[in-house]
């Protein structure tokens, strides 16, 4: 659906250290409001309409969007880190298709 | 007595017009009080957050919008979303919830959070038909739910269509 998914938080913190996540995806997010100018047909609606962050398996914060947000979805939040481990971010579209990245935290 | 009656009964004439123009003026005091209200919080997006939040007696404070006055491109309008809390597992905010008053639809977005969160401040970027009110309502873990609104104007709307 979309491609590479942009994420940026830092590689290492220290324990209990309340960092921020910037996370970005390009995606066109069709509202479903557009119509096709030559065949006057609406086009359907197709937008990101679910982000999930994790960090070692627990949720750490979920994001439902809905078509007034802008296209390439932008979205940052914060995460406390406790230990080291994994980030996974999930994107999901409306039509059930999902793109995923992780990335690696060390908390000393 | 014919004559005294009349006086009687104009005099009580007299009151009930002044009762009446006295209730007049306080029905239309209400009346214009009630239509600002309503411009000031479509139903539609009221409804759908007091949907999501599970309520629809609200406090103020904790929560804060920022967002710019003034958007010159209604497509990607900065929006920030803070709330006053700890979070820590006895005491933190478990959603966020976002709702455009004047777009097609209320719908913006919903934030789930937890106490690895950190700290409850989410930003994104959002879509503005026309000049409005955006609603952001904060839930907490222990029920209560907070609102604010922010107004901005836009210059040019991005809502398609």
């Amino acid at each position: 659906m979309a491609s590479k998914p942009r994420v940026k938080l830092p590689k290492s913190v220290k324990k209990g250290q309340v960092v921020q996540i910037k996370t970005l995806i390009p995606h066109k997010m069709e509202t479903g409001r557009r119509k096709n100018k030559k065949t006057g047909k609406k086009i359907p609606q197709h937008i990101i309409n679910k982000v999930e962050a994790t960090f070692n398996g627990k949720p750490v914060i979920t994001a439902d969007f809905h078509a007034a947000i802008s296209a390439n979805p932008y979205f940052v939040f914060h995460a406390r880190i406790n230990e080291s481990g994994t980030f996974k971010f999930v994107w999901t579209d409306d039509k059930g298709k999902s793109i995923s990245t992780s990335r690696k935290v060390t908390a000393a | 007595m014919s004559n005294s009656l009349s006086k009687y009964e104009n005099t009580l004439e007299r009151r009930d017009i002044l009762k009446l123009l006295g209730l007049g003026t306080m029905a239309v005091a209400t009346s214009s009080l009630i239509n600002s209200d309503a411009l000031a919080t479509p139903d539609a997006a009221t409804k759908h957050l007091a949907k999501l939040s599970g309520s629809s007696s609200y406090k103020s404070g904790k929560v804060k919008i920022k967002m710019p006055t003034i958007a010159e491109n209604g497509a990607t309008v900065p929006i920030s979303v803070s709330v006053e809390s700890p979070m820590t597992a006895d005491n933190y905010v478990k959603a966020i919830h976002v709702a455009a008053e004047k777009n097609p639809q209320p719908q913006v977005a919903s934030f789930h959070l937890t106490p690895l969160s950190g700290k409850a401040n989410i930003s994104t970027r959002m879509r503005l038909g026309k000049t409005q009110n955006v609603v952001a309502v904060a839930v907490m873990n222990d029920g209560s739910v907070h609102r604010v609104s922010s107004q901005v104007k836009v210059t040019i709307g991005g809502c398609g269509g």
